[in-house]
């Protein structure tokens, strides 16, 4: 008796990808830069925008209620998700580039001082690196990459020796790197970065959606994740900072929501998570969010992790029959992303004809400048990038239809 | 003259596309086209004639012709970006340089490969007809 696979059980839930492009079904292989919305979450958010919109946290009426409600349940949902030990622990922010900004102005320019090291690694987003170098060249500080070896883990020895020849104040890096799809061993990077006295911050946009997450257990500081990487809205994603450090970080942006009592004499702020909740949020987001993180608690993230590592596997061997064309991450432990690139040919024409037969993926360098540099492709990659309703056939079909292109392009 | 001329040369080139019903077979075509396209001179394949798309890179040169004309010689690394701009010089190249200024390029639009001017493309097309439209607006202004 064959079981029903994931994508069977999860597609019906996903109505865009029933669309054709180009006169073609949809096979949306580029979830890495953005997953589709389930009909919950998009229902969601219909729902309180027709049923129970108000402004939250202060309106004595029902409205109000009901959506402080919800947008607070939102928060208790990644709060539990991640394993945080308590809701003041989880920030509401736009996004994790939002989030890591946050930390950079907020806890970086009142704990950076002139010579000190950030160490970030060389597979990081532009989103963990820029925030740096802005809060670094303000205060005298410097950035510094740790390696990246050819099969696209990260290099150990160099990061224990970066640890100890710099000392810094800060250590980020990628849980799951968009790029290469690499899983770092984020619990060993953080107790080495604990043992050399920095602080730990934990870009975990691309693995909030495919793994679980335990940031007590991890022992970092901080981590950042982002809502429509992981089936949820746009403009909407949290930071996780542990409650001794966020009650000690100063507020970053300043106005409504994140005080205490304001008046011309002195202004006091708000406690644990509001200070660092300025203005009216994205309040549909994040009761959006809490939806999207119930249903893959509901498909179960266990069965995800499952089902996209035997993906990136078939992937892996599919494309391996391809002549001249080479894998970029060949990590043991990966999420669901396959990046590649065919001798001679530009991975944009790839990527062109492949729109053209219906398939959407991503090409060129995925905001990891420095990261291409160092592994010397110039022109970037070709990325597929799996979520829980991609099926085996559709990875088949892009084998094909990339053979295609390959062809058209020799 | 030289604004029926750019019109022109965009109809032969949407007689030309319209021989493909389909999209796939339109693109064989623009690579057939990236293939042949006489590239820009290696010596002028310089950071000064760099345009940067965020995914494909383009070169553009342009050199003043006789009478107020605007020759253009154009490449990129990406073969469908080449093809592209290979149409677009076939068709701006050598007119003048007030008619390139001003000219309505509806030909993309009327092939069906007009995403390509889209920004999200990214592929310096948008900026290489921006670029053309500068020199020619200048060179038009200088002789005005």
């Amino acid at each position: 008796m064959a079981m029903t696979t994931l994508p069977e059980r999860v597609r019906k839930d996903f109505p865009i990808l029933d669309r054709e492009v180009h006169g073609k079904p949809l096979v949306y292989l580029d979830n890495a830069a953005s997953a589709q919305k389930p009909l919950a979450v998009i229902e969601g958010q219909r729902e309180y925008l027709a049923n129970y919109h108000a402004n939250i946290h202060r309106g004595a009426h029902h409205l109000a209620q009901l959506a402080t409600e919800a947008y607070e349940g939102g928060r208790s949902k990644i709060a539990a998700h991640i394993n945080a030990s308590g809701t003041e622990e989880i920030i509401f922010t736009a996004g994790s580039t939002d989030a890591i900004n946050l930390v950079a102005q907020a806890w970086g320019r009142a704990n950076l001082t002139s010579g000190d090291t950030v160490l970030v690694t060389r597979m990081e987003h532009h989103a963990n690196i820029v925030p740096w170098q802005m809060v670094c060249a303000e205060k005298g500080a410097q950035v510094v990459p740790v390696n990246v070896l050819e099969d696209g883990t990260l290099d150990l020895d160099d990061y224990r020796r970066a640890l100890e020849q710099h000392q810094p104040k800060l250590v980020g890096f990628v849980h799951a790197s968009n790029t290469l799809g690499t899983i770092n061993p984020v619990s060993e990077l953080t107790a080495l970065a604990k043992k050399a006295g920095a602080v730990t911050l934990i870009d975990g946009s691309q693995a909030v959606p495919h793994l679980a997450i335990d940031v007590q257990a991890i022992g970092c500081d901080f981590y950042v994740g982002t809502g429509h990487k992981a089936y949820g809205p746009t403009g909407i994603g949290f930071l996780f900072g542990r409650r001794e450090i966020l009650e000690a970080m100063p507020p970053w942006r300043g106005g409504g929501e994140m005080i205490k009592r304001v008046s011309f004499d002195g202004t006091t702020y708000n406690g644990l998570p509001h200070k660092f909740e300025a203005g009216t949020p994205h309040i549909s987001g994040g009761i959006a969010l809490g939806i999207a993180i119930d249903w893959i608690n509901g498909v179960g993230v266990e069965a995800i992790t499952a089902h996209e590592t035997a993906l990136v596997q078939h992937a892996h061997a599919a494309l391996g029959t391809l002549p001249g064309l080479r894998i970029i991450g060949t990590a043991t432990e990966k999420v669901g992303v396959v990046s590649l690139v065919v001798d001679g040919l530009h991975p944009y024409d790839l990527g062109t004809l492949l729109d053209g037969q219906g398939f959407a993926v991503r090409t060129g360098h995925h905001c990891t400048e420095p990261l291409m540099d160092h592994l010397g492709l110039e022109s970037g990659t070709l990325r597929m990038s799996f979520a829980a309703y991609t099926t085996r056939e559709e990875i088949d079909r892009a084998v094909i239809a990339l053979e295609r292109a390959i062809n058209m392009l020799r | 003259m030289s604004t029926e001329l750019i019109a022109s040369r965009q109809n032969d080139v949407i007689e030309e596309f319209a021989l493909f019903d389909e999209w796939m077979d339109k693109y064989e075509h623009l690579i057939e086209l990236g293939k042949d396209v006489p590239a820009i001179d290696a010596g002028r394949k310089t950071d000064d004639h760099l345009i940067k798309g965020c995914q494909s890179r383009v070169w553009l040169a342009a050199d003043e012709g006789e009478g107020g004309t605007v020759h253009f010689s154009a490449d990129s690394d990406a073969i469908i970006t080449k093809g592209l701009v290979g149409l677009m010089v076939r068709v701006l190249s050598g007119a003048d340089a007030k008619a390139i200024a001003e000219a309505d390029l509806h030909f993309l639009d009327a092939i069906g490969l007009h995403q390509h001017l889209s920004p999200t493309r990214s592929n310096g097309l948008a900026s290489m007809v921006q670029q053309m439209r500068l020199y020619a607006a200048a060179l038009a202004a200088r002789r005005a």
